[in-house]
């Protein structure tokens, strides 16, 4: 579904990502981690196509990046740690505008089923301006899947939330990933993302460090795993 | 670190002796006009950075397009490099100009086309160089100084007919045997050969200063380069 | 094919309106925008009438200045806040994210611009009217304003577009716009004041062939130019 081959994206002089290399398989649910300043979202924000790559190869959803933005676009989704959302307008509104620019059929039908997996039916005519921090995430993850897209991209989905709001959201992403879709996840909570993911990558300086499935390091050992991985790349 | 080319020191001597002809032509060689008297000397410099401050507007705009179509940051040095000597031959202009017309318009200023349009040049490029400064990004700071040269490449000679459709006072001295407007006046060979020599050696220095400004944003880079190796 | 190409065409259109739309009905409701813009219109109306003392006889040659001053203030206002909320909620990466072209966030934005500075207009004008005891309804001025607008919005969407990604953001818009919308302004002044004084035709007209130069030329760029200021 996504395959990365040797991609380098500078800022200017600074290089953040430095010959990459990554792969998604169809329905798999990969937690990207690292620390701050990797690349988690410079990284994101090429696969999303809104960031050129300076070099390399980047294959989303059978499309070219940067040339078959247009076609890559259609099929992806994202959720990032802003809520993309317009204040002013109400949660359908939202959704009907978002929908108009996907150019989607059949669309108050698929908005009332969007806002019905969220749990906002009975929100949904109250202004953005006036919802909680995790209403907003959960509206914003409605955004994202309003075209049932292949791909879904979530770039720090807890950020701001208190532990009811990311339970819920939780079972938000449970949802969504279980149709089948591809995600590809960044989070600093390695519990959450423990529980969600189905493959772990590291990255570190730019690079693919480490990639590890539950089994290879045993449940609930994600945060010793990303540990070694780091002190490993500390010693080179 | 590379030491300066022999042929960019060749040139900085070729410049420097060519700024002093042009100054010993302007003000010693040259007759004096015979209404306007000495001040009309000053006319010959004025003419010649208003030229260079052109050249380096029309280089901006050109390697502005460039850049947009190579996203090559070369291009980006070439265009800054242009702007900031644009900036600094218009400034030497409009002040020249101004000690010309003080005497020969009782003014100091007026709002003529061809001043008003140079001052206008300086306000876009100062407003460049503000947009630069708050990006920090260089590629974005790089696209959006292009677009914005682009913008003002464009824009400028709007500015400049439609001021020209108010009525002008500016002389036209090339081009215009009548010279019908107040201080214009007809040029004697020697007062030729100082102007196309001033013209000339105005190109070299603009020449100069370019190779040199774009070879001082080039070890910038060099040295910005070098600290990110540190710091990693 | 040709089937293909009417459906892409037909998205285009949609997504514009879309924009714009959604701009207009939370503009309708929260009002922030509009109502900020109209009483700094009636402000600058007002500092207008005590610096420059609007007595009758200086009113028909000044009116037509005050009334594109005022638009011009009034319009950057609400061109950086139309752009800070698509900046900052990250709705800006929402709506790149769409599959459309980017020209069509463009143009939905430009309308919606568009429709907020026809909106401050149809209010200060009749006040206008009204302090001032003379009848600024007049097709031919109204004819101005729509096109002075148009040319107003065209070149101040693409620049808040840039200007609202600076650190600066808030003095930035004013300074890279007004160098490049000046020959609006002159025109636009000058054919609304024709207009005001019933000057012939064909002394308004060339100003208007200039209005409209400026706005095909400048839609065109922007049009061209868009991608490079919103894409990373």
């Amino acid at each position: 579904m996504i395959k990365v081959h040797k991609l380098v994206k500078r800022f200017g002089l600074k290089t953040v990502l430095k010959g990459m290399d990554f792969s998604v398989d169809d329905g798999e649910f990969v937690a990207l981690i690292g620390p701050n300043g990797a690349g988690k979202t410079t990284f994101l924000r090429i696969l999303a196509s809104l960031a050129r790559p300076s070099m390399g190869s980047v294959n989303v959803a059978g499309f070219n990046l940067p040339k078959e933005a247009a076609d890559v676009r259609r099929r992806l989704g994202v959720v990032s740690h802003q809520p993309l959302l317009y204040a002013d307008l109400t949660a359908t509104e939202n959704l009907k505008f978002y929908g108009g620019m996907y150019n989607l059929p059949n669309l108050s039908t698929r908005i009332d089923e969007v806002l019905e997996m969220i749990g906002l039916t009975k929100r949904r005519n109250d202004l953005v301006r006036t919802y909680s921090r995790g209403m907003q995430q959960r509206l914003a993850i409605g955004r994202a899947v309003l075209h049932d897209p292949n791909v879904i991209l979530f770039d720090e989905p807890y950020t701001g939330l208190d532990q009811d709001a990311s339970a819920m959201l939780d079972d938000v992403l449970r949802t969504v990933a279980a149709r089948g879709r591809t995600v590809v996840m960044t989070s600093h909570d390695l519990a959450r993302t423990e529980d969600l993911a189905t493959r772990f990558d590291v990255l570190s300086r730019g690079k693919i460090a480490a990639s590890a499935t539950k089994q290879d390091f045993g449940s609930g050992n994600l945060l010793t795993f990303y540990k070694n991985v780091l002190e490993e790349g500390k010693k080179q | 670190m590379k030491a300066k080319p022999t042929a960019l020191k060749t040139l900085d001597i070729v410049s420097l002796i060519l700024l002093a002809i042009a100054t010993y032509l302007a003000l010693v060689f040259a007759p004096t006009e015979r209404v306007m008297g000495d001040v009309q000397r000053v006319f010959y410099f004025h003419v010649a950075t208003a030229w260079v401050g052109l050249l380096g507007f029309v280089v901006a705009g050109v390697s502005g397009i460039i850049y947009l179509k190579t996203q090559d940051l070369k291009w980006d040095l070439v265009e800054q490099a242009a702007v900031e000597i644009s900036l600094v031959f218009f400034f030497i202009t409009i002040v020249l100009g101004s000690i010309w017309a003080r005497p020969i318009w009782n003014t100091w200023w007026t709002w003529d086309p061809r001043l008003t349009s140079a001052s206008i040049v300086e306000l876009i490029y100062l407003a460049y160089l503000m947009l630069r400064q708050g990006i920090e990004d260089p590629d974005r700071r790089a696209r959006f100084g292009a677009v914005y040269t682009l913008v003002g490449a464009i824009s400028v000679p709007i500015t400049f007919i439609s001021i020209r459709l108010f009525r002008t006072i500016h002389p036209v001295v090339i081009g215009n045997e009548s010279a019908a407007a107040d201080g214009g006046f007809a040029m004697t060979g020697d007062m030729k050969t100082a102007f196309f020599f001033a013209l000339f050696a105005f190109t070299v220095i603009f020449i100069d200063l370019f190779w040199n400004r774009i070879r001082l944003g080039q070890l910038q880079q060099k040295v910005e380069q070098l600290k990110l190796k540190v710091m990693e | 094919m040709i089937e293909n190409k009417e459906k892409r065409s037909g998205n285009y259109i949609r997504a514009i309106g879309a924009v714009a739309w959604k701009d207009l009905a939370a503009e309708l409701r929260s009002k922030e925008l509009l109502s900020a813009m109209l009483v700094f219109a009636l402000l600058v109306i007002f500092i207008f009438n005590f610096s420059l003392e609007l007595d009758a006889k200086t009113r028909t040659s000044v009116t037509s200045g005050v009334l594109w001053a005022t638009f011009a203030f009034a319009g950057t206002l609400g061109l950086n806040r139309s752009m800070a909320i698509e900046k900052d909620r990250g709705c800006l990466d929402g709506l790149l994210l769409a599959p459309v072209d980017r020209s069509a966030i463009y143009f939905g934005k430009a309308i919606s611009n568009l429709a907020f500075m026809l909106i401050v207009e149809a209010v200060v004008l009749p006040v206008y009217s009204i302090l001032y005891n003379t009848n600024l309804f007049q097709p031919g001025l109204l004819l101005v304003i729509l096109l002075g607008s148009i040319g107003y919005t065209a070149v101040g969407t693409l620049l808040s577009a840039m200007s609202v990604q600076t650190r600066t953001r808030d003095v930035m818009l004013p300074i890279l716009l007004f160098p490049i919308i000046l020959p609006v302004i002159i025109a636009a002044v000058r054919a609304s004041g024709g207009y005001l004084q019933n000057l012939p035709f064909d002394q308004i007209l060339p100003w208007l062939n200039l209005l409209i130069v400026y706005d095909v030329i400048f839609t065109a760029i922007a049009f061209m130019v868009f991608d490079y200021v919103v894409e990373e």
